[in-house]
């Protein structure tokens, strides 16, 4: 009944997934960081910049950043991310664009926890005499950085289920492979029943182990 | 102004503050230059380039066009999605387990699936299974893929809808002698969907963003495919994808935009309970927040 796997790498496409989720996921974090940063920093013109691109990547659709990373980024300004063979390119173009767009998402993800902390907190620190450090790294961040557990693990599934996106430059991840097996195979419905399963096994366990986890290290108020 | 993570600044933080701007504003010309650099060395600055976008011919075969397709497929997807989406949603809270069981089911399996997945799987569905002119069968598929993936997205979104109102709207509902299926359609459907109005305007950018995704992978013809035929034509791959980008901008803060003026109004208006569900929500509408059975947590916003 499984016959139709043969001569497909259905284990391989999905490990580019895989790969594709958690090298963006990394980028994605130091920079989203970065840009939560900025929006909650006293300097108002960094504010701005953080606004800015926040609002204009989350609006562009990410198949449009993609396709520019291959089409415009590679072919027109020679960007080959230090990349001899083009599936490399393909590759490491798609982490590029995925880090671009989903660290706009980590940067709401990342200011909505900040912005969980009650002023009172700050102000209670400062009043028994803590310094500015302390009460950032006593009083503050333990709390912001529980509430932004659970926002986080969002961004991560999300992240997860875009990168099939990368299947529109080339890249042989997960959704590449079934386009090409489920145009050449009989069984479309099984063949998609196994690729949708492939997703649910990868997003799920994600979801419900940093589910329980944000919940359980909920600040209560 | 004052937050959790500083104080007001006083003179010496005003001081480096004033500094840091200046090293970040000659930081950003340095992009900027380096980007202006790079564009006039390939020659991407010439206006022959540019030139194509202020004539109509650009506009009235390629981009409008492409553009309403786009909104073509975002609507139908909306106007399919809300209904099934607001069945499933109901039935999730439905007292009988049989009922609550396998509609969690279904939507927790068609959340956690990519779009992309469910339109090619549609696409090759039509094209077997159907008679589907090879015309029509993109916008099926497209439409279809959004249609399945959203109505489970709006399953929950009416879920937390219903569950923001508060609990004495059913008790009262249920005091004046009104059944189950009443109190859902007279009093709570009413007043959830007033609530859901912010979220559901927030998804329908969710929904114009991924119609993109046909464009590329099923050859429908909207704003990103026709972007392809321009560039094609014009020569100008760079310039075109720049145009598309602003035009998908605009819509989605037009959207956007309108979302967060229907939540504030919402929020002032005298005559709610108070209930409304904002973008910030949709954020989230993970599960495992709302007390789901099968949590997977996929993000509704991305």
């Amino acid at each position: 009944m499984f016959d139709f796997l043969q001569g497909y790498d259905v284990l391989g496409a999905f490990w580019m997934t895989v790969k594709l989720t958690a090298l963006s996921a990394v980028g994605s974090l130091v920079w989203g960081t970065l840009l939560a940063a900025m929006r909650v920093s006293p300097v108002p013109l960094m504010r701005g910049f953080g606004t800015v691109y926040v609002n204009i990547v989350r609006n562009i659709p990410l198949t449009v950043i993609i396709l520019f990373t291959s089409l415009g980024l590679a072919d027109i300004f020679g960007v080959t991310m230090g990349a001899s063979d083009f599936k490399v390119q393909g590759f490491r173009l798609a982490v590029l664009g995925f880090v671009a767009y989903t660290a706009a998402f980590v940067c709401e993800a990342v200011r909505s926890g900040i912005n969980t902390v009650p002023l009172g907190q700050a102000e209670a620190a400062r009043a028994i005499g803590l310094t500015f450090g302390q009460t950032l790294r006593l009083v503050v961040l333990p709390q912001a950085f529980r509430a932004v557990i659970g926002p986080l693990a969002n961004v991560l599934i999300a992240l997860t289920k875009n990168t099939t996106v990368a299947a529109a430059i080339g890249v042989a991840e997960a959704a590449y492979l079934m386009k090409s097996m489920i145009e050449n195979e009989a069984q479309t419905l099984l063949i998609g029943a196994v690729f949708a399963l492939g997703f649910v096994v990868l997003t799920l366990p994600t979801g419900l182990i940093l589910g329980w986890l944000g919940k359980r290290l909920a600040v209560k108020r | 102004m004052s937050s959790v993570l500083y104080d007001t600044p006083g003179p010496g933080a005003r001081k480096r503050n004033a500094l840091l701007s200046v090293v970040f504003v000659v930081l950003i010309a340095l992009v900027v230059w380096f980007v202006w650099q790079k564009m006039d060395d390939k020659g991407q600055l010439k206006w022959s380039l540019w030139q194509p976008f202020t004539t109509s011919e650009a506009w009235t075969t390629y981009l409008l066009p492409g553009l309403g397709n786009t909104l073509k497929a975002a609507a139908l997807s909306m106007v399919i999605a809300l209904p099934l989406g607001a069945v499933f949603g109901i039935a999730r809270m439905s007292d009988h387990r049989w009922v609550r069981i396998p509609a969690g089911v279904v939507v927790e399996f068609f959340r956690s699936i990519p779009v992309l997945l469910l339109m090619l799987f549609a696409n090759e569905f039509y094209a077997r299974s159907t008679g589907v002119t090879s015309e029509d069968r993109p916008l099926y598929a497209v439409v279809t893929g959004l249609v399945l993936y959203n109505a489970s997205v709006l399953a929950e979104v009416v879920r937390a809808g219903i569950l923001a109102l508060p609990r004495g709207q059913t008790e009262a509902a249920y005091a004046i002698g009104l059944r189950k299926g009443q109190t859902m359609t007279s009093i709570l459907l009413p007043q959830a969907v007033t609530a859901m109005l912010p979220a559901i305007v927030s998804q329908l950018v969710v929904i114009v963003k991924d119609t993109a995704l046909g464009g590329v992978m099923i050859g429908y013809t909207e704003l990103l495919n026709t972007r392809s035929t321009l560039a094609a034509n014009y020569a100008n791959v760079i310039q075109s994808f720049v145009v598309v980008a602003i035009i998908f901008i605009v819509v989605n803060f037009v959207l956007t935009s309108f979302a967060s003026w229907l939540e504030r109004r919402l929020r002032r208006s005298k005559r709610s309970t108070g209930a409304v569900l904002g973008a910030e929500d949709m954020e989230e509408l993970n599960p495992a927040a709302v007390g789901g059975t099968f949590g997977s947590g996929a993000s509704d916003t991305i």
